[in-house]
């Protein structure tokens, strides 16, 4: 009920004055935060670096798009299947080690990423990649319209709430849980935990991809700051904030940030840096649960009582 | 000889004693690390901060109240190993009982509030900070000229690393901490402040932050930003090394340090990823890392 009522909102919302181009690009962060949120939610692995996917990925569908000439299509499929690839070899390595020490790895893989973008001459760069054209979806859709690309955008993002909740909801998101809540009691069952965690994290890595793909179609732009670091702490914080582990959570983190990025840019200036890094220090303090998490628990309480 | 695999000599060496430089570098901030992650089960994102504001406070020092880099090297320390304690009491004793991830996130927040304060103070581009005149100058060694500055960074990075490591393993505050680091509960019960011991921990782990940060100054460009990139690849030397042994950590960072130097003189292109290459090899060969015990 709630969610077709969040669905009905975001339906009418371009219509009733929000920035069409503010709401894709929320909605991009969105499937990223979910995308994350599969991992650090639901199977307990923190991945620093998840930035690195959701930046090669716009990255190659933006030269393929604007300097190959590929529709908008298959140009966020390559970039989609480009990002599974990636987190293929980078998971192979990073799920060698558990706890702390998978964060490390995966933000030192992550780094290797953005200085091997930093280098390679198709990125362009400090410049970043500028120009990319939305094209025509399948032939038929103008994607140059808001409006068009807006409901695209929706629809991709909706799928992919959907196909996240169906993951968590099947055997195998049973098996993942099993694993985040104690891995050598799931391997003492007989489960193959490293090939669990592998495809979860190809599974999330691959979204990630599809988020950032998208991003490039909607902004016509991708740049390093697509790839660095500080983007990956900021889907950590987007999921902690909404609340990990829920399915609104990451959603919700990703408005919130986002709306408070953009609220603040003009603003204040470098503060936003601070801002952000000190809800990070209250969240981890003080609010572990999440908005999402609270208002869960909340209602709980409420019913014991 | 005044090549050596066609390469000129003179750059060659130049090369391996940056790659040295940068490698004392690791060798300190990684051992901080190690320390700190030993005791409090707290992996210090805010490390590359700490380092930052070292290097800060040594510019600042000195353009605001004339003391000079000998001071400084008192001074930050210092001021920065009481922050620490600020942190520690404020923030992280809070954490203990948690999942270490959570030590993670805390400390990456209070290092985007550090750099995020500290560009909108100074800005993003560098400042300058002199080399101190009895350090000015090279020495001929005959087949190189030995930048003094460069030569004493290295002594003193190693010094302190080794000193360090002789606090910990040699002394009986250090058998104190190492038996804290194994089981708190008891070494509590034995009469000894625990809780104490953890907070001077992290105020001395931050404290050798800010010694590196003022050894750094003269030698880098200090920008809100140097901590950051460079804690990153001190994590890798991390999972390379492994956190288990002191000496260890040591010397993973020299040795990383210096083939990033040879990296730089034989395919300068690869210098800046090739310890996250070594990283990928060791985590293949030996995941528990080249000093640390598997499980």
């Amino acid at each position: 009920m709630v969610w077709l009522v969040v669905l009905a909102l975001l339906l009418v919302a371009p219509f009733v004055g929000v920035y069409p181009v503010f709401l894709m690009n929320a909605l991009c962060f969105a499937i990223f935060a979910c995308a994350f949120n599969l991992l650090l939610g639901y199977t307990g692995l923190l991945s620093f670096g998840h930035a690195a996917f959701m930046g090669s990925a716009a990255y190659i569908t933006g030269w393929l798009v604007r300097s190959a000439g590929w529709s908008p299509e298959a140009g966020v499929l390559a970039g989609t299947l480009g990002a599974a690839l990636l987190g293929l070899l980078v998971g192979l390595v990073a799920i060698r080690r558990q706890g702390i020490y998978f964060a490390m790895v995966t933000l030192a893989m992550a780094q290797m990423i953005y200085f091997i973008c930093l280098q390679v001459p198709y990125t362009g760069g400090e410049d970043g990649m500028q120009g990319v054209p939305r094209g025509t979806l399948l032939g038929v859709l103008p994607l140059g319209s808001d409006l068009v690309m807006y409901f695209l955008v929706l629809a991709i993002f909706v799928g992919v709430f959907l196909g996240v909740t169906r993951i968590v909801h099947s055997p195998y998101g049973q098996v993942l849980k099993a694993i985040r809540e104690n891995e050598p009691r799931a391997i003492s069952l007989g489960y193959d935990v490293d090939r669990y965690k592998l495809l979860a994290f190809v599974l999330s890595t691959t979204i990630a991809g599809l988020a950032g793909s998208v991003k490039t179609l909607v902004l016509g732009f991708a740049t390093l700051s697509d790839v660095h670091w500080s983007l990956s702490g900021e889907v950590v914080l987007m999921t902690l904030l909404g609340g990990m582990g829920t399915f609104a959570g990451p959603v919700i983190g990703a408005f919130t940030i986002i709306g408070l990025q953009n609220f603040l840019a003009d603003r204040v200036g470098s503060w936003v840096t601070v801002i952000i890094g000190a809800i990070f220090v209250f969240c981890v303090i003080a609010f572990r649960k999440g908005i999402v998490g609270e208002l869960l628990a909340w209602q709980q309480r409420r019913r014991a009582a | 000889m005044s090549e050596i695999f066609g390469i000129p000599i003179q750059a060659f060496l130049g090369q391996l004693l940056l790659g040295l430089v940068n490698g004392s570098f690791y060798a300190m901030l990684s051992l901080g690390l190690a320390v700190i992650f030993g005791l409090l089960g707290i992996v210090n994102f805010a490390h590359g901060a700490l380092y930052m504001i070292g290097a800060y406070v040594a510019w600042f020092s000195l353009e605001k109240f004339g003391l000079n880099y000998w001071l400084a090297l008192i001074i930050s320390p210092v001021v920065v190993g009481a922050l620490g304690v600020l942190i520690e009491r404020l923030f992280l004793k809070r954490l203990y009982k948690l999942d270490p991830l959570y030590g993670l996130l805390l400390t990456f927040g209070l290092a985007l509030i550090a750099e995020g304060i500290f560009r909108d103070q100074f800005g993003v581009s560098g400042q300058q900070y002199p080399v101190p005149e009895l350090l000015q100058g090279a020495t001929n060694l005959g087949f190189m000229v030995l930048p003094n500055y460069r030569a004493w960074v290295v002594v003193a990075c190693l010094s302190i690393c080794l000193g360090t490591w002789f606090l910990i393993e040699k002394t009986s505050l250090g058998a104190t901490l190492r038996a804290s680091t194994e089981n708190p509960a008891l070494v509590q019960a034995f009469g000894i402040n625990v809780p104490l011991m953890v907070t001077m921990t992290y105020a001395g782990g931050a404290g050798l932050a800010a010694m590196a940060g003022v050894l750094a100054a003269p030698v880098i460009q200090i920008t809100p930003l140097m901590g950051s990139n460079l804690i990153i690849v001190v994590f890798a030397v991390v999972v390379i090394g492994g956190m288990g042994s002191i000496l260890g950590s040591i010397l993973t960072g020299v040795l990383l340090g210096l083939t990033e130097g040879l990296t730089k003189v034989f395919y300068p292109e690869a210098s800046s990823i090739v310890v996250f290459v070594i990283m990928v090899i060791v985590l293949m060969v030996r995941p528990a890392g080249l000093f640390g015990k598997e499980k």
